[in-house]
């Protein structure tokens, strides 16, 4: 396959030399090894080249053959730091072995979309990732060609290795590197064909689980300076109130204790973009030395702060969901047919209401950054998803133009969506800026847990028509939420059913929402698939079945044209966990759900088996079939699917934000409950589909459908269904 | 303030801090061994755990004036060479994600294996129960702990 190379010619520099030298112990000479092996292998030192040579921004290679590729995206634990190198090595034709990688910084010149979200590096970064490869490869190969005079078609590469087969004449990546300076970067490259891949979909280990199982820094909270002072801030207590005054002399003179000011992020003039969402831009610092000295410094400090808008609390905030569902939206979302005869003429009608709370991001790394703004630049390192959006913010709030703020990424203890919005970034700049020192931001985990950007509180209501024959001939969904309903108008069953009406409503509040792992799909997926089995139920009917006879209807004549999925691979993952998981086949004492989603560009379906345990549901086993096109690194992709079923089982069980007077009534892991070891599943099984689709999303979309898996394996267990996360609470106690 | 002579990882540091400063915060910014993470500060998620005297604690929650002679390991301290039976596990399994928490779960880990040869299942499930993995890698986890006990056995 040959492809346009598409590069900027600034990114194809001259090769160039850097002074290297000493030793570099190796990631993937341990993390190779099979489990019988390791037992006895011992990690390999590696002589470092005396000279690297720079290809192009993604990759350099060192004069005795090693390559050290750069990882482009924010890792925030989707393992894109092992697998979009993986893809670079692929085509460059590498062995992983010699395969050093880097994190980049930000650096809009050489890459794209250096942004970790919506599941999507790895899809949009595949291109790029493949060209950077086979482009650097193209330079080394025709330099060699150029050397022996021979033609370039002739020369074939395996491993680092350059081969010209009728002379016999072999020469490595770093032994010609530097001679691939004079070469043009071609205007179309060739891509291997996946059946060659020797890379992609082998697993491959995490290229930091050395470091990480040593304890070695890694995370923004791990950034030192010399000279770097700490900072905290203190925000309002509670949504809705702002800071009126503090007296700073009680703490002034605190030991280490350096200064105790406001900061402020809004600023007349600069424009706010989406990642600058925040609901409290008006802060207290403490700055000091040490973090304790800090935290103690923050508890003692006393403020005063003020209601400035009205306060709201968690049994009102889900009552108005309701009184708003109330309404007629003015326009559908989605309306084909006629759904108002469908459900006058129906035999059955199934109607049934979901709602899911307020839910904090909690990465186990608090937000952090560290700046250092001076008079002319800003540096910046720290866990953040959108460096490209926080450079412009910072930029304008310290007054430097754009290319004199430098943005470093670091590993980071997570992300979930709550590291988009980049505010701790920008309060580092201002504090370091007022400071004139380096200064490293710490948020304590209650500052974490009570800042908001939270998964919305959500009230969606469904509606099924069936005729006299069980088929569905009517669907009715009206989604609601706290700044914007859940709903995916075009998603399934849309397509699907003749007469179909989507609904959204939303509200506003002072409580500040932001995207949190699967946005909307989150909650919506596991309602949907929910109800679906129960107007399976009410059809009487398998509820795989059921969904595989409305797949087979969107198959041969879809409804509508804008449908958002492919009927197909939906039910072909259907099909898979059907198979793997046995389901028909009862077994005494395992009760069963199934539901199926598409979101980030992937299907996945899931079968939960829940057990009861002392009187307790308890999930035993997942199964769980996925469609994600190649799968570039099978070992971490099971890795993310894993988490991603877990996180939704964890927090469609147990947990929740609510409000009183606009306060969090959750402030740490004491209350807010997160999924703990004894109550994750048992086992866990991934299939893959297997096809030659490009890769799409990983990171997000095995948590949406288990939560509706689960919903219905627990109305198996306990011959009750559940319409109210989170289901460990009564949900008579959140409503009120 | 006090001064306090602490035995780390096989080393002796002096350090001078107030006396209610978490071992945590002593660990991270007077001795900057940086791989024992702040999570929480209440003992709630275990990603701060080290060994005293050979006991998985929370260094959130021990005040440096309560340590005495006792002998601080931590991750760092493990083992000489990062190959502590847990920590090859944990990377056979390819257990993290984000890594945050592993510190934690290693350290935690290695105390039970270290008076439990052989735990159970259940036995796994209650002594890891107090460390929080945001990310869900607690299948891996579990296996990486029947690795790593075979190993020890």
């Amino acid at each position: 396959m040959k492809v346009k190379t598409q590069h900027n010619r600034r990114s194809f520099l001259k090769v160039s030399a850097a002074a290297g030298g000493g030793l570099v112990l190796g990631f993937s000479w341990l993390a190779g090894c099979s489990p019988a092996e390791s037992e006895i292998a011992e990690e390999v030192a590696r002589q470092m080249p005396e000279n690297w040579f720079d290809i192009n921004g993604f990759l350099k290679i060192g004069d005795n053959g090693l390559v050290t590729i750069m990882s482009p995206n924010p890792e925030i634990g989707q393992n894109v730091k092992t697998s979009m190198p993986m893809i670079v090595a692929e085509e460059l034709d590498v062995a992983w072995e010699d395969v050093i990688v880097e994190q980049a910084g930000l650096d809009t010149e050489i890459f794209t979309r250096q942004l970790a979200g919506g599941s999507q590096s790895i899809r949009f970064g595949w291109p790029g990732l493949r060209r950077a490869g086979a482009a650097a490869r193209h330079l080394l190969v025709a330099a060699t060609a150029e050397k022996w005079q021979v033609p370039l078609e002739e020369l074939t590469t395996e491993n680092g290795i350059i081969t010209h087969a009728a002379t016999g004449q072999t020469i490595g990546y770093g032994e010609i590197a530097s001679a691939a300076a004079g070469i043009e970067v071609p205007e179309e490259i060739a891509l291997k064909e996946p059946a060659d891949f020797k890379i992609i979909g082998q697993g491959k280990k995490n290229v930091d689980g050395r470091k990480i199982t040593t304890g070695e820094p890694l995370f923004g909270i791990d950034v030192q300076r010399e000279g770097m002072l700490t900072a905290m801030i203190i925000h309002p207590p509670a949504f809705g109130m702002k800071l009126k005054t503090y007296d700073a002399t009680t703490v002034s003179s605190m030991p280490g204790i350096s200064k105790v000011f406001t900061i402020n992020a809004d600023k007349e003039g600069v424009e706010k973009q989406w990642s600058d969402t925040n609901a409290f831009p008006e802060l207290i610092a403490i700055v000091g030395e040490t973090t304790w000295q800090v935290m103690k410094a923050k508890k003692a400090l006393q403020v005063e702060w003020e209601q400035d808008t009205p306060p709201e609390s968690s049994p009102e905030l889900q009552q108005a969901l309701v009184a708003l569902m109330e309404t007629t939206p003015k326009e559908a979302a989605r309306k084909d047919g006629d759904p108002t005869g469908a459900f006058a003429g129906a035999a059955q009608v199934v109607e049934a209401t979901y709602t899911a709370p307020f839910l904090a991001h909690n990465t186990m790394e608090p937000m952090n950054f560290f700046a250092h703004v001076t008079a002319d630049h800003a540096e910046l390192e720290g866990p953040i998803q959108t460096p490209e959006f926080l450079r412009p913010t910072v930029a304008a709030l310290v007054g430097l133009p754009e290319d004199k703020v430098s943005i470093m990424m670091t590993r980071m203890g997570g992300g979930f969506g709550r590291r988009l919005y980049g505010n701790f970034g920008v309060e580092a700049a201002l504090i370091s800026k007022e400071m004139n020192a380096p200064v490293k931001l710490l948020y304590t985990r209650e500052d974490d847990m009570t800042q908001g950007t939270y998964r919305p509180d959500y009230r969606v209501t469904y509606r099924a028509a069936l005729n006299e024959d069980n088929e569905l001939i009517g669907f009715h969904v009206r989604g609601s939420g706290t700044d914007g309903s859940p709903v995916f108008a075009n998603r399934f069953p849309a397509g699907a059913v003749d007469n179909y009406l989507a609904e959204n409503l939303e509200k506003s509040s002072n409580i500040s929402t932001g995207a949190w792992r699967a946005p909307r799909s989150n909650f919506i997926a596991g309602a949907e698939q929910a109800f679906l089995d129960e107007v399976a139920e009410a059809a009487g009917k398998d509820p795989i079945e059921f969904r595989l006879e409305l797949f087979d209807r969107a198959i041969a004549k879809p409804v509508g044209e804008k449908n958002d999925y492919e009927a197909d691979r939906y039910a072909g993952v259907l099909k898979l966990v059907k198979e793997k998981a046995g389901w028909g086949t009862e077994r005494p004492g395992v009760h069963r759900g199934v539901a199926a989603y598409y979101c980030h560009n992937s299907y996945v379906a899931q079968v939960v088996d829940v057990v009861m345990e002392n009187d307790r549901p308890k999930v035993d086993k997942v199964w769980c079939a996925v469609d994600c096109g190649i799968v570039v690194n099978p070992e971490g992709a099971i890795n993310q699917i894993e988490g991603g079923i877990i996180d939704g089982i964890g927090h469609a069980m147990y947990s929740a934000i609510t409000f009183e007077n606009g306060k969090p009534q959750q402030s740490n892991f004491d209350k807010y409950r997160l999924i703990r070891h004894a109550e994750a599943p048992r086992e866990i099984e991934v299939f893959f589909v297997e096809n030659g689709i490009d890769p799409t999303g990983l990171g997000e979309p095995s948590l949406p459908p288990v939560i509706g898996a689960l919903a219905n394996a627990l109305a198996k267990a306990t011959g009750e269904r559940l319409y109210h996360q989170p289901f460990e609470f009564n949900p008579q106690e959140v409503l009120g | 303030m006090p001064n306090y002579s602490l035995r780390i990882n096989g080393q002796v540091h002096e350090v001078e801090v107030a006396e209610d400063t978490p071992v945590l915060w002593v660990l991270r910014d007077h001795i900057k061994l940086l791989g024992t993470k702040y999570g929480c500060g209440i003992g709630q998620c275990g990603a701060c755990t080290i060994h005293l005297d050979g006991l998985a604690m929370r260094s959130c929650s021990v005040p440096i004036s309560a340590v005495g002679s006792q002998k601080i390991t931590t991750i760092e301290g493990l083992s000489e060479k990062g190959n502590h039976p847990v920590q090859q596990a944990w990377i056979e399994h390819d257990v993290p994600q984000c890594g945050y928490c592993q510190a934690g779960q290693i350290m935690n880990a290695a105390a039970l294996l270290a008076d439990t040869p052989s735990p159970s299942d259940k036995e796994i499930a209650a002594r890891m129960n107090g460390n929080i993995c945001r990310c869900g890698t607690y299948t891996r986890i579990q296996k990486a702990i029947k690795t790593a006990a075979e190993k020890m056995s």
